[in-house]
């Protein structure tokens, strides 16, 4: 899933402190998931919103709704009736709900309440890590389907490097090492000789060196 | 010979190499790089100039390593893949040789977190061991990673670090393998302390025959101080001091802990000249380049062959 | 500033802090009236958004009350509640509340006369502090229908 956070109170109050309504966003999907832009959190913003902005005088209307999916365009075709209402729209959804929002109401200012920040799991309850960058062209079919793109610091195809201590990177021991996580993994496959394999430097071009990436499926696409 | 590596000759005439290390400064001073250069003169074989050394903003390698090049040095241009992409390094290895540089260490470099700009992007194109393949096919096909044909290939003779030391350890002479199959000349290692953990190492290096497909130089490291032997031992990643080497330390008073670092200095490289497939060493006098005239000597490495 | 009666919330754990509440009625100990209890099958369904609520409507103080630890009747919810509070105070840093207006606090259903004691001590903790900064803010609002004088 898509992982956020919610930024700052301080930040979010400077966006808003210039409207009298607002339309304070969430969605269903992923951030709901990782409790930082769902119903719920929709609910605390509002109320953190309003206190902060009570105490220093001023009032501020907040609607709160929370869209099924922002980053589809028959979900936030359900706001239509609403938007009319509002001087803005503050949405909890990752940057892809946000730029949705933009691109189909024009007139509106549109901010984001969350700082988007990574492709990842759920590692135990209330923990969530990285583990996809999206780097278009999947290889964890040769590192025992553990990737070294988004789980090591240095981004190493070949292998750990001299920091790499007790299974732990070598910028924190809170941060694990990827190659050691594969070495193991290979191991436990029998399938060591992958690790001698050189992985030639890697094409960046469909993990977005090439420019902002779209997919077609000529048999879906209208 | 694959090149006119200074460095190439010695090894490949069957000398004890002799490397040491120049940090270039922070600061627009070349007069400190030449300072530092006069230290290593004669001395040893190459002088390493890192790249931006612990993520820290220096002096440029290649403008380091021109400069030592102008005192009559022979530099070792060190490359991080840290901070450029492989553009800008093959353009930065074509200006290298341009300018006289033959020799050359590929590394991955220090995370930016440990350095002076932890908020810089960490660049990793490509990694250490794909920018010793980039500079060996730039030099003996020479071509560049997009294929074209370079017209006046450089001819590097090129170097990777290994680190017996980190974990796990299995991988680590497996490693070794892969940097010598992607092409590596010749490979420094890690500051040595724990010899015995060294040798058990080079067991496995020479078991599958790696030290004659590539020249291997020790490092080791003269410590200054009490205060350093423990900072090396916890605060470094992938560093093994053992508690000897503390304690040995700690036993003279602090007036006497350089002569006893450098004591220690000098009889790891005694004990490791007796390691199979030890080809030379590399002394890493961290801003302590002054000294390093006085371990080569004692530990019987002097003068430096003429090849 | 004399006249000033703190409203307080306590969220009530129903297999302690309830029925300690009850055990201090029953025992004729007498608390301050400003406490208002709302009854939770555990402390741990209070939901940070309650707290925050309690707080937007005015509150001057909330707590949570539940299980001593180790005895929750569902096993561990009296430490999520208090991980709970724990975050929440964090927000009120960010939205402007002093933290100490909120509290995390545990006591068994026996505890009748700590029911009462806790609920005095809270109470005069909060009348010291006055005011929230938020109930003064609604006052100043709706000046004719508030009962906190303020300045």
């Amino acid at each position: 899933m898509i992982t956020a956070e919610r930024k700052p109170l301080e930040e979010l109050i400077e966006y808003v402190r210039p409207f009298k309504r607002i339309l304070l966003l969430g969605c269903n999907e992923c951030v709901t998931v990782c409790a930082a832009g769902g119903r719920k959190e929709v609910g605390l913003l509002a109320s953190g919103l309003h206190m902060a902005l009570l105490k220093s005088g001023s009032t501020i209307e907040i609607r709160e709704h929370t869209l099924e999916r922002q980053c589809d365009p028959e979900y936030v075709e359900e706001l239509v009736p609403m938007i009319d209402g509002v001087d803005a729209i503050m949405s909890m959804a990752c940057g892809c709900g946000v730029q949705e929002l933009a691109r189909r109401f024009k007139g509106k200012p549109v901010f984001p309440a969350v700082n988007t920040k990574f492709m990842g799991a759920s590692e135990r309850q209330g923990v969530w890590a990285e583990r996809c960058q999206g780097c278009g062209d999947c290889l964890l079919g040769k590192t025992g389907g553990i990737c070294p793109i988004a789980r090591c610091a240095k981004q190493l195809m070949n292998g750990p490097c001299g920091g790499s201590t007790g299974g732990h990177c070598e910028i924190g021991d809170d941060v694990d090492c990827a190659w050691a996580l594969i070495w193991e993994r290979l191991k436990e496959l029998g399938q060591e000789e992958r690790f001698v394999e050189i992985m030639p430097a890697k094409d960046w071009r469909p993990g977005g060196g090439s420019g902002p990436r779209k997919i077609i499926r000529e048999d879906l696409a209208e | 010979m694959k090149t006119d590596s200074r460095l190439e000759k010695v090894l490949a005439a069957g000398h004890l190499a002799v490397t040491s290390e120049c940090g270039p400064p922070r600061g627009a001073q070349p007069d400190k790089v030449r300072e530092k250069g006069r230290y290593l003169h004669g001395i040893v074989d190459a002088v390493n100039v890192t790249d931006n050394q612990t993520a820290m903003v220096r002096m440029s390698s290649l403008a380091a390593s021109v400069l030592l090049k102008q005192e009559g040095l022979n530099p070792l241009y060190q490359l991080v893949t840290r901070d450029r992409n492989r553009l800008a390094m093959q353009a930065d290895i074509l200006g290298a040789y341009s300018l006289g540089i033959d020799t050359m260490l590929c590394l991955s470099g220090d995370h930016t977190k440990f350095g002076d700009h932890p908020m810089a992007m960490n660049v990793h194109d490509i990694d250490s061991i794909q920018l010793i393949q980039m500079v060996k096919a730039m030099r003996d096909e020479g071509i560049f990673q997009g294929g074209a044909e370079i017209k006046g290939a450089p001819k590097m003779f090129i170097g990777a670090a290994a680190n017996p030391f980190a974990d796990p350890f299995e991988l680590r002479v497996l490693r070794l393998a892969k940097k010598i199959a992607a092409g590596a000349d010749f490979i420094q290692t890690q500051c040595i302390f724990n010899v015995d953990k060294f040798e058990k190492w080079m067991e496995g290096v020479c078991a599958r025959g790696l030290h004659k497909k590539c020249y291997i130089l020790a490092g080791v490291t003269p410590i200054k101080s009490l205060g350093a032997a423990r900072y090396m031992k916890t605060r470094v990643p992938g560093m093994d001091v053992p508690q000897e080497i503390v304690d040995r330390m700690a036993s003279v008073p602090k007036e006497k802990q350089p002569e006893e670092g450098i004591n220690i200095c000098i009889e790891t490289i005694e004990r490791l000249k007796k390691v199979e497939g030890v080809a030379g060493f590399h002394i890493m006098a961290i801003d302590w380049e002054e000294k390093v005239k006085e371990i080569v000597e004692r530990a019987g490495l002097l003068p430096r062959p003429q090849v | 500033m004399d006249t000033f009666e703190p409203v307080i919330v306590a969220f009530c754990c129903h297999y302690c802090a309830y029925t300690a509440a009850d055990m201090a009625g029953s025992q004729r100990l007498t608390y301050p009236s400003n406490v208002k209890i709302i009854r939770v099958p555990c402390s741990s369904k209070v939901d940070a958004l309650h707290i925050v609520k309690a707080f937007e409507m005015g509150a001057d103080g909330v707590y949570v009350a539940g299980c001593l630890e180790g005895d929750c009747h569902f096993k561990n919810g009296n430490t999520r509640a208090a991980r709970m509070v724990d975050y929440v105070q964090k927000y009120m840093d960010e939205i402007g509340i002093e933290r100490e207006r909120l509290e995390m606090v545990m006591m068994s259903a026996g505890m009748g006369y700590r029911f009462a004691q806790v609920a005095t001590e809270i109470t005069e903790k909060i009348r010291k502090l006055g005011p929230s900064s938020i109930h003064a803010a609604i006052c100043r609002q709706h000046v004719d229908t508030c009962a906190v004088v303020v300045e």
